[in-house]
């Protein structure tokens, strides 16, 4: 109650003084728009209602790319922290070059990756890998090289050869990295998977809140949006329940 | 692990490097470190520093912080190499020998959080490939023998900082290896663990003989667990003084270290001490 109560109670606050301002045309008002632009949460839970079967379709669609196109990204991160964890030199070779990835926007890849994918899920499962690529292989190669020199040596003294080394000490001490760097790129993943939909898509919901957006279907947009809201946070829970099972040692 | 001779005899006795196992057994090992040197880029850690363990001897190690203590306990487990001298661990010089016959406690337990008690003592058996039923059974022996039974499954962050300690030393005893390098094993403890700690070491060298080489900072700890200490000065660490301890050691570890030889010996440790970080 108490964990869930204070949060509840600040979106049920927030939810009603929407709903009172909406309701008035004060909130319309005030932002100098037509009313049906700016609509109220009993509107939006309507149209919520209402296009169930569509949302759900367009849901199903954006949840497979940000699903997949995570997993591919954490693979590549793992890969890439512990392919590397051997070679320091090359890793830092590395470096430069993924953090000047990170700095180009992801609107200025998608469409050339629409261009070599095609209009299918291909590009957007690009994306999203590309987004969540990164806080993973980061935090996961921090992860391996953070392990106490005191305990390197302990392991040494116990005889343990390099590749023991990195599984029964590195890659332990490494998980509760790799799950912080999960963790924010679940975060990154919807909108990756939003960006790559309003490039080139037939279906999803980010295709859907763009055309909403063109045919001023304000409720339907905001519905959409809701449904993208609640898919992130069932991923993020979904992803501190599996940490809470895994790393038991924390 | 304590000879009951006299100071001189056994001063001869450890003067001279132990005897060379030569292909026999192995477990036969003492330690000799001669004209040692060791540096840190343009640091100087320690300088022509002598010392010989023979097999199964005990000897502490006394200095100042930062004196080096650390530095000789990984060149003796073949953790690093020296910069000048000579370390012998069985007769043999070579860093990747030292690591198979020396077995390396640090200071801080290092006890692995994801592992429970009994696997973190049996990961030298792991490392050489046993299978886990079996070097479970094996370090669950040990657990029998110490006075750790019921505490097999227990995650480190469960146990108590003496049972965490008592863990983590009888994971470097299950490496089966002959020498023990011991680097403050007890300092993260309060002053009754500590105590309670020491007793339990006396007990466990006595019933299995290692030979040890154990870096303290604590001059009392030392007289009462090691057959010698060994003094070191300041960075760069030399040897001021080596003593004998008082022996024998009484059954009840407040007789000992109140008994005036005891007493005596620590005044000259201390002075020993003194006299170093000048």
């Amino acid at each position: 109650m108490k964990r869930w109560g204070l949060p509840l109670l600040v979106l049920a606050a927030l939810v009603g003084l929407w709903q009172l301002a909406a309701s008035t045309g004060a909130l319309a008002d005030v932002l100098g728009l037509d009313p049906i632009l700016v609509p109220s949460p009993a509107e939006i839970a309507r149209a919520l209602w209402e296009n169930r079967s569509l949302l759900a379709e367009n849901a199903w669609v954006t949840l497979q790319e940000i699903l997949f196109g995570f997993l591919i990204g954490f693979a590549a991160g793992l890969g890439f922290a512990f392919l590397l964890r051997p070679f320091e030199a090359l890793r830092l070779a590395f470096h430069p070059l993924m953090v000047a990835s990170q700095a180009i926007p992801i609107l200025v890849l998608a469409p050339i990756l629409v261009v070599w994918f095609g209009f299918g899920i291909g590009p957007k499962l690009a994306v999203v890998a590309l987004i969540c690529f990164f806080p993973i292989a980061v935090a996961t190669a921090d992860g391996l090289r953070s392990v106490d020199p005191e305990a390197t040596k302990m392991m040494r003294s116990l005889d343990a050869s390099r590749r023991q080394l990195l599984w029964r000490l590195e890659a332990p001490s490494a998980l509760p990295f790799t799950f912080s760097g999960a963790r924010i790129a679940i975060t990154f993943a919807p909108i990756a998977a939003v960006f790559g939909e309003w490039v080139g898509a037939d279906s999803g919901l980010g295709h859907l809140i763009l055309q909403d957006n063109a045919n001023l279907q304000t409720a339907r947009l905001f519905a959409a949006t809701a449904v993208l809201a609640a898919i992130a946070l069932a991923l993020y829970g979904l992803l501190v329940l599996a940490e809470r099972r895994v790393v038991t040692w924390r | 692990m304590r000879q009951d001779t006299n100071v001189s005899a056994e001063r001869e006795q450890f003067a001279v490097a132990a005897p060379t196992p030569s292909g026999g057994d192995p477990a036969a090992a003492g330690v000799s470190i001669r004209g040692l040197r060791h540096a840190y880029g343009e640091l100087e850690a320690i300088e022509r520093l002598e010392l010989a363990v023979p097999e199964h001897g005990v000897l502490g190690v006394v200095g100042p912080s930062g004196c080096g203590k650390s530095t000789l306990l990984e060149l003796i487990a073949g953790l690093q190499q020296p910069s000048g001298g000579s370390v012998e661990v069985g007769g043999a010089a070579d860093p990747a020998d030292r690591l198979t016959r020396c077995a390396f406690m640090p200071q801080r337990d290092m006890l692995l959080p994801w592992l429970s008690a009994i696997d973190n003592a049996a990961l030298a058996l792991r490392n050489r490939g046993m299978r886990r039923r079996e070097a479970r059974a094996e370090a669950g022996r040990l657990f029998e023998r110490f006075g750790l039974t019921g505490f097999e499954r227990t995650r480190p962050a469960e146990l108590s900082g003496g049972m965490r300690q008592r863990v983590a030393f009888l994971r470097t005893l299950v490496a089966g290896k002959p020498v023990l390098a011991l680097d403050e094993p007890f300092a993260s403890l309060d002053a009754i663990t500590r105590a309670e700690m020491q007793g339990w070491l006396a007990a466990a060298l006595d019933a299995d003989p290692r030979t040890v080489v154990l870096v303290t900072h604590d001059v009392e700890e030392a007289l009462y667990l090691c057959d010698r200490v060994a003094v070191l000065s300041a960075r760069p660490a030399r040897t001021v003084e080596e003593l004998s301890a008082p022996a024998p050691r009484a059954p009840d570890r407040d007789a000992t270290v109140t008994d005036p030889t005891f007493v005596a010996a620590r005044e000259r440790a201390m002075a020993a001490l003194h006299e170093g970080s000048q």
